[in-house]
């Protein structure tokens, strides 16, 4: 029988100003950025980091909550392949992040709806399909 | 320094089956940096959680691609089952492991054609086809779709696969192996098929870590890893390790699938072999989802993550899935770098691309 792995898996809510501290420290330690998203999710944005390390299959995810107005630092610089991860959270939510080392500005999908899994001005109008 | 000039390449290309778009900047002859572009096909299947309640959300993950449609099906209802805390009939996590492996078949069967049919040998691509007719054989007589299952539910499978057929399977699998072992003797030692992957396209094992690279194309570079590994599904019954090469080119990814597809034949087998006589297919889920859950499945292109956030209502607040193709972007802008221009076609099929996944 192959040996089965069965890793630790943490979700560690952090502020925003212990971000880049704490991707630092996960790279240091020989993980990979596995994935980042967000969610809107009452009325804030939950942004989630998650990194794996390949030999123990550990997975660590960030998990930053912030006001739809507050502005997150880029792990880009860190982390470059986060570049693809960030312009998608900027372009369907509407996060505001700051100095994205390659930022598509809002072409990346190339959609027109502006922001389409953000916060709707007028969502309450809008009836949901049974 | 020689004269500098961009040149677009895609979204619309023979070596693309699919659209993306890459900004090539070249000096002579030499690329020197690569700017992806995608957003030809994103069509917003992640909204729908606001629209499709989690039972309906399986048929439209399932639609996320058309190649590893088994695979997103599978590790969205692993993910929800996780989230409602429910354990899967054991047949059903068999029969999830025969699919999925044949998925894997196929995908790499159709990626070698492809492959092949890049660097200019149409014979090779038209057998690697051949061989997958056989594949896609076996998946519609077990499903009744030839690409689209749409056997996996929350709590299990809608569908099971009597003896008999199980049979048949084995029996191809016994005259596919036979095929694919000639098929292989071409690719891997083939003269005029190493003069044009051989020390192409090398992505160290640091870079390919660094940038986050997933599946055949970081296993070609030396990374031991492979998402079976965590146990879902029937893998921890079966005896596997992941096909891993250290030179990180264009032959090594060619050689590591080429592998994986002798691996996921002897994992049939296992699965047939040890398939547990039960009429349970799955474990009836109540109620509404309430948490959340990162879930991982390995699939044909590599690490797949599916995001599931629930409150306790019929709809979820978040789906969220990062396919391997997303993961690989980087890599493949960094692995084309100060390579020929003429060596970028193939090199972006090296990666397998599965731009559809990728946009969702």
């Amino acid at each position: 029988m192959g040996e089965v792995i069965h890793p630790e898996e943490k979700l560690v809510e952090i502020g925003t100003d212990q971000l880049l501290t704490k991707v630092m420290e996960l790279k240091k330690a020989g993980y990979r950025l596995s994935q980042a998203c967000a969610a809107y999710v009452n009325e804030k944005f939950e942004l989630s980091y998650s990194f794996a390390e390949d030999t123990t299959y550990q997975y660590t995810t960030l998990r930053v909550v912030i006001d739809t107005d507050t502005e997150v630092p880029s792990i880009t610089d860190i982390v470059p392949p986060a570049v693809f991860y960030e312009n998608e959270m900027k372009e369907l939510f509407g996060v505001k992040i700051q100095m994205i080392s390659l930022d598509y500005n809002n072409k990346f999908y190339r959609i027109e709806a502006e922001t389409p899994l953000g916060p709707k001005p007028d969502a309450a109008a809008e009836g949901k399909e049974a | 320094m020689g004269k500098r000039s961009v040149i677009p390449f895609g979204p619309q290309h023979p070596v693309l089956p699919e659209p993306i778009h890459i900004d090539l900047v070249i000096e002579d002859e030499k690329v020197v940096e690569a700017i992806p572009s995608v957003g030809f096909i994103h069509r917003g299947l992640e909204s729908l959680v606001d629209k499709r309640d989690y039972n309906q959300m399986t048929y439209v993950v399932e639609r996320t691609c058309g190649i590893c449609s088994f695979q997103h099906g599978m590790g969205y209802c692993e993910a929800m089952e996780h989230v409602f805390g429910v354990d899967v009939p054991a047949r059903a996590k068999y029969l999830r492991t025969i699919w999925a492996e044949l998925g894997r078949m196929h995908s790499h069967l159709l990626w070698l054609g492809l492959l092949a049919d890049g660097f200019g040998y149409e014979n090779l691509f038209y057998q690697c086809w051949r061989v997958r007719e056989k594949v896609l054989d076996m998946q519609e007589m077990t499903s009744g779709g030839r690409l689209i299952f749409s056997v996996n539910k929350v709590g299990g499978v809608i569908k099971d696969i009597e003896k008999e057929k199980l049979d048949i399977i084995l029996k191809t699998m016994d005259e596919v192996e036979e095929e694919l072992t000639v098929i292989k003797d071409t690719f891997l030692l083939d003269y005029s098929v190493q003069s044009r992957l051989q020390g192409v396209g090398i992505v160290t094992k640091e870079q390919a870590h660094d940038l986050g690279c997933a599946g055949p194309f970081a296993r070609a570079s030396g990374i031991r890893t492979d998402m079976r590994k965590l146990g879902y599904a029937a893998y921890p019954d079966l005896d596997f390790e992941p096909i891993i090469s250290a030179t990180g080119d264009s032959y090594a990814r060619c050689y590591c699938r080429i592998m994986e597809i002798f691996q996921s034949i002897d994992l049939i087998r296992q699965a047939i072999g040890k398939i547990p006589n039960e009429t349970d297919l799955f474990t009836p889920v109540k109620g509404n989802p309430d948490g959340e859950y990162f879930m991982r499945v390995e699939q044909p292109r590599g690490e797949a993550v599916y995001y599931v956030k629930a409150s306790g209502k019929q709809y979820l607040d978040r789906f969220r899935v990062r396919t391997p193709t997303f993961a690989n972007l980087p890599g493949l802008c960094e692995m084309l770098k100060n390579t020929q221009l003429s060596d970028v076609g193939l090199l972006v099929l090296t990666i397998d691309p599965c731009i559809s996944c990728t946009e969702r």
